[in-house]
C-alpha cells in the first residue's frame, strides 16, 4: 500500500531490467538472472545500472530515505483491531501530507500482542509497537514521527540490521530477538515473516530469495544436487507423519511415467492450528522456492498448491505471487533457459477435513468427492489422474530453500538424531504468549510452554497440553520433559502432527475435550469405511453418556453407561486397526491419551457423577449464594426454564428438578452469586 | 423447498461456465465456487446444467455438492454468523458461545432466521486462536468474545 507521495520512490521494480542491454524475458531467459538481481548487473558493467540495481536492493531492504511504517496485517492482526487502526493512521498521515511508506506485512508470530506496527526511520534500526490501537497509534505518530522521541515506554523492541546506526537512540529499547520469547527460538521457516511485504518478489529476492533454486539450476544435474542435499538433512514431513522427505522425492524421481505432479498440501485443517496460514500469508515465495526445488528433483512439470477456502488472505497473496513469478520467467516453461518447466497452480479447498489426507486431497483436485483410497498404489507412483505425484506440507517446503542455499549438513546440526531441524508451533489455549514459534527439535514440551509460551493464562495450575490435533494426544505434568520430536510423541501416545499445541489450565475438562475432538472427527468423516463412520459415532455416544446428568438416565441407560466404558478402549482399538486412512486410524488418540493419562477425571465423571473442572454443566448443581444475591433476578429472568424463584430484592432459589444445568444464570449474574459444583 | 432459477440468474450461469473449458471433471469444484459466489447458494436447476457442462451426471454433482462444507443448496440470510469451534476456541468457551447465539438468533447451527437476516454456522478453525474465541460475521472478525455480547454483535448488524 503506497500513500501520498510514495508513488515516486517505487516507480520500477529490482526484478525489472536495469536497461536495454539486459536481454531477461520470459521467451529469452538468461541463466544468470537471480545472480545479477542479487549481485549485478553481471553482463555488463555501467555504473548508471549498478546504481539502479543497488537502489533497488536498499530499498527492498528498507533502507530508503523516508520513515516506513509495517502494518502487521495478517488476519490475526486484522482481526485483533488493526482493520481500525489501519484508516485513522491513513487520515493521519493524508493530513500531514509526510513522505512516507506504508508496508502491510504478515504475522512476526507475536499474537498475543497484536496488533502490531513497526516503524523504521532511515539509517535507523526497525522499533516494533505491540497492542496497537487507534489512540497508541496516534500517540507513537505524534511522538516518534513528528517530534522524533523515542517513546521508549510504548516500544516492545527494536530489530537493528548491519546498515543501521549503532549509536542511534533507538538503540537503547532491547532487541526483539532478546525478549524471552523469541530468545529461544529458532527461525528457519518463519525468518522473514512479519519483516518483509508478501506482495512483494524484490524483498525475497533481496534477502537471497531464489538464489538456492538458481544454484540448483546452474548444477545442471536435473536436480541431483536437491535430492542429496534434502537426503541428507534428514528433513521428514512437516504435515504430521513424518515421512522423510528426501525418500519421498526419491521414490518420485524415480518414476518412469509423465508428466508427473508437485502438490502443496496447504488444506491446514486441524483446529487449533494456523502455522501454514501464517506462513503462506507472511512469506509465500518461500514455499513457492520450495516447491521449485521439489519439482526440479523428482522432475515435475505440474504443481498445485491444495489450500483451504477459509484462508482468503492466503490465497490472494499466492496468487499475486504466482503472477509475478510468471511475469518474470521463474515459473512457466525454459525457466532460467535450464529446459526446466514447472506450472503452478492453485486449487481452492471447499471445506473437508479429510482432505488433508493426500489421497483425498489428490481426489479433491480431480473434482471428485475428497475421498481416500487404499493405498498402495502410492502417490509416488500412481497420483493425479494415474501419473506420479508427490505431495508434501506447506512447512516441509519452506524448509527445502535454505537446506540447498546452507547444505544438508548444516540443516542436520540443528535438532535432535532423528529429528532435524525446527519445527513451527502454534502455541495457543491458557498461555500467555500465544502465538507461533519455531523452536529446535528436541526442546522439551516444558522449556516451550513456560519459557518460550511465558507460562499458563493468570497463573493458573498447567494441566495438560494437546499435540498433534485431532489425531494427537493429550500430555499431562509428568510427560512434560518429553522432548518435541517425531519419536519421543509416538512413544507417549501423541504425534507431531501439523504443530498444533493447545495448553490447558485446571478449568479444562478432558472428557469434554475427547468428546470434542471425537465430535469433531465424526462430522469429518467422510463416510466410506465403517469403522471410522460408525465408530466414531458410537463412541461420541459412549463419551455422552458419561457427562448426561442422572435425570436424563433410566435404569438401562445407567447400565449401558458402564457397560459402554468398558468397551471404550476396546472400540478404540478396533477403529485404530481398521481404517482405511490416517483420519480414522488416528480418531481415537485423544480418547486413548487421556484416558491413560487422566483415568481419574474420567472415572469421577463415570462413578461420582462430577465434573472436577466444572466444565461440563450437566453434572454441576447450580446454587445460589444467599450471602451474595442481591435480588436483582437478572438471573430469573434469563433462566429458560424458569426454574428460579425470587422476588425483587430478596434472595433467589433455583429449583433443582426444573434446571436444565444451562449455566445461564451463572454467566448473567454480576454479583458472582451462583455456585456451581 | 426447491429453489429454482430465473431466466436472467440462466443467463448469468451461463456467462460463469463460459468462462470454463467444457468436459473438465476437475474444473467442477471452482465452477461450482464460482456459481456460488454469484448466486449465494447452489440453486438446484444450476446443478444440472453444470452436469451438462463439465460432462458429469447431475447426480455426481450433487455428490460433490453435499460432501463439501462450503457449499449450500438453500439461501442463506443476509448475514452469516459463523462460531469457530476450533480446540484454542473450544478450551476457552465457544461451546457455550455457539449456545448463547443459536438462543440470541432462536436458530440452531446450520439454519437461517426466519426473517432471511442470520445464518449461523459453525466452522473447525479459523486460524485466529490467538484472539479465541472467535466469531465472524460475513468477512468481519471478533475476538476474544464473550457469550453476554453475543446480542450486542447481532444488534450491530440488525441496525445496518
Amino acid at each position: 500500500m503506497t500513500l501520498t507521495s510514495t508513488e515516486t520512490i517505487r516507480r520500477q521494480h529490482l526484478t525489472d531490467a536495469c536497461c536495454a542491454r539486459c536481454s531477461h524475458t520470459t521467451e529469452t531467459p538468461c541463466n544468470r538472472y537471480i545472480d545479477c538481481r542479487q549481485h549485478g548487473p553481471i553482463c555488463h558493467d555501467d555504473a548508471d545500472c549498478a546504481a539502479y540495481l543497488t537502489s533497488k536492493r536498499r530499498e527492498a531492504l528498507h533502507q530508503l530515505n523516508v520513515p516506513i511504517i509495517f502494518l502487521g496485517a495478517g488476519t490475526c492482526g486484522l482481526a485483533s483491531g488493526m482493520d481500525q487502526v489501519i484508516p485513522a493512521l491513513q487520515a493521519r498521515l493524508a493530513e500531514q501530507g509526510m513522505q512516507l511508506l506504508v508496508k502491510e506485512v504478515g504475522c512476526f508470530g507475536l499474537c498475543h500482542r497484536e496488533p502490531m506496527l513497526d516503524i523504521k526511520k532511515p539509517g535507523r534500526p526497525r522499533v516494533c509497537f505491540d497492542n496497537v490501537d487507534v489512540k497508541k497509534a496516534q500517540a507513537i505518530f505524534e511522538r516518534y514521527l513528528l517530534n522524533d522521541e523515542v517513546p521508549t515506554d510504548l516500544a516492545m523492541g527494536i530489530i537493528a540490521g548491519p546498515d543501521d546506526d549503532p549509536a542511534a537512540p533507538e538503540c537503547a529499547l532491547p532487541n526483539l530477538y532478546d525478549l524471552t520469547v523469541l530468545k529461544h527460538q529458532r527461525r528457519i521457516v518463519l525468518q522473514n515473516c512479519g519483516i518483509i511485504d508478501p506482495n512483494s518478489l524484490d524483498e525475497y529476492l533481496a534477502r537471497g530469495g531464489y538464489a538456492a533454486f538458481a544454484k540448483a539450476i546452474a548444477a545442471g544435474d536435473n536436480g541431483e544436487l536437491v535430492l542429496t542435499e534434502v537426503l541428507k538433512s534428514g528433513l521428514r514431513g512437516r504435515g504430521g507423519g513424518g515421512f522423510p522427505t528426501g525418500r519421498k522425492w526419491q521414490l518420485t524421481r524415480q518414476q518412469t511415467n509423465t508428466p508427473k505432479y508437485l502438490v502443496c498440501n496447504a488444506d491446514e485443517g486441524d483446529p487449533g492450528a494456523f502455522m501454514d496460514r501464517s506462513v503462506l500469508e507472511g512469506d509465500p515465495h518461500r514455499v513457492i522456492e520450495g516447491m521449485l526445488l521439489g519439482a526440479l528433483a523428482i522432475g515435475a512439470t505440474h504443481g498445485y498448491i491444495y489450500c483451504r477456502a477459509e484462508y482468503p488472505m492466503a490465497i490472494s497473496r499466492l496468487l499475486h505471487s504466482i503472477d509475478e513469478l510468471e511475469r518474470v520467467g521463474l515459473l512457466g516453461d525454459n525457466i532460467l533457459g535450464s529446459g526446466f518447466n514447472f506450472h503452478l497452480k492453485l486449487k481452492q479447498g471447499a471445506g473437508a477435513f479429510v482432505c488433508g489426507e493426500e489421497t483425498a486431497l489428490l481426489a479433491s483436485i480431480e473434482g471428485k468427492r475428497g475421498m481416500p483410497r487404499v493405498r498402495p498404489p502410492y502417490p509416488a507412483q500412481s497420483g493425479l489422474w494415474g501419473h506420479p505425484t508427490c505431495i508434501n506440507n506447506v512447512e516441509t517446503f519452506a524448509n527445502v530453500a535454505a537446506i540447498v542455499a546452507n547444505g544438508g549438513e548444516w540443516f542436520a546440526s540443528v535438532g535432535t538424531e532423528r529429528s532435524k531441524g525446527t519445527k513451527v508451533f502454534a502455541l495457543t489455549g491458557k498461555i500467555k504468549n500465544g502465538g507461533l514459534v519455531e523452536v529446535p527439535m528436541g526442546m522439551t514440551l516444558r522449556q516451550v510452554v513456560f519459557e518460550v509460551g511465558g507460562g499458563i493464562l493468570n497463573d493458573r495450575p498447567f494441566k495438560a497440553v494437546q499435540i498433534g490435533g485431532p489425531s494427537g494426544g493429550c500430555l499431562h505434568t509428568p510427560l512434560l520433559d518429553t522432548p518435541v520430536d517425531y519419536d519421543s510423541l509416538i512413544a507417549v501416545g501423541a504425534m507431531m502432527g501439523s504443530g498444533g499445541l493447545v495448553v490447558m489450565d485446571d478449568q479444562t475438562c478432558m472428557v469434554d475435550l475427547a468428546r470434542f475432538f471425537m465430535e469433531f472427527i465424526r462430522n469429518e468423516s467422510c463416510g466410506k469405511c465403517i469403522p471410522c463412520r460408525e465408530g466414531t459415532t458410537r463412541m461420541l455416544e459412549i463419551l455422552e453418556r458419561i457427562v448426561r446428568p442422572y435425570r436424563d438416565e433410566d435404569s438401562g441407560a445407567t447400565l449401558q453407561r458402564f457397560k459402554s466404558v468398558i468397551m471404550l478402549e476396546e472400540l478404540a482399538q478396533v477403529i485404530k486397526d481398521t481404517s482405511l486412512c490416517g483420519l480414522g486410524q488416528t480418531a481415537p488418540n485423544p480418547v486413548l491419551s487421556t484416558l491413560r493419562y487422566f483415568r481419574e477425571e474420567y472415572e469421577q465423571h463415570v462413578f461420582e457423577r462430577k465434573c472436577p473442572a466444572g466444565a461440563c454443566r450437566s453434572l454441576l448443581t447450580f446454587t445460589v449464594n444467599a450471602e451474595k444475591c442481591k435480588g436483582c433476578t437478572l438471573c430469573a429472568r434469563n433462566c429458560p426454564a424458569s426454574a428460579i424463584w425470587g422476588a425483587p430484592k430478596q434472595t433467589h432459589v433455583i429449583d433443582q428438578d426444573k434446571c436444565l444445568h444451562c449455566g445461564v444464570c451463572l454467566d448473567v449474574c454480576r454479583f458472582d452469586a451462583v455456585i456451581a459444583q | 423447498m426447491t429453489t429454482h432459477v430465473c431466466q436472467c440468474t440462466r443467463e448469468k450461469l451461463g456467462e460463469i461456465l463460459a468462462e470454463f473449458p467444457a468436459g473438465r471433471r476437475e474444473t467442477l469444484i471452482p465452477v461450482l465456487q464460482a456459481v456460488q459466489e454469484a448466486f449465494g447458494f447452489l440453486p438446484e436447476d444450476t446443478l444440472d446444467s453444470i452436469g451438462a457442462h463439465i460432462g458429469v451426471s447431475a447426480a455426481k454433482v450433487y455428490g460433490v455438492a453435499t460432501f463439501y462444507n462450503q457449499f449450500r443448496l438453500q439461501p442463506t440470510g443476509k448475514h452469516t454468523v459463523r462460531v469457530c469451534r476450533g480446540t484454542a476456541c473450544h478450551v476457552r468457551g465457544s461451546k457455550l458461545l455457539l449456545d448463547a447465539f443459536a438462543d440470541a438468533l432462536g436458530v440452531k447451527p446450520g439454519e437461517t432466521t426466519p426473517d432471511g437476516l442470520f445464518t449461523l454456522e459453525t466452522v473447525a478453525c479459523l486460524g485466529a486462536c490467538s484472539i479465541a474465541p472467535v466469531v465472524t460475521v460475513d468477512d468481519s472478525f471478533h475476538g476474544a468474545v464473550q457469550t453476554r455480547s453475543a446480542g450486542k454483535i447481532l444488534d450491530k448488524y440488525r441496525e445496518e
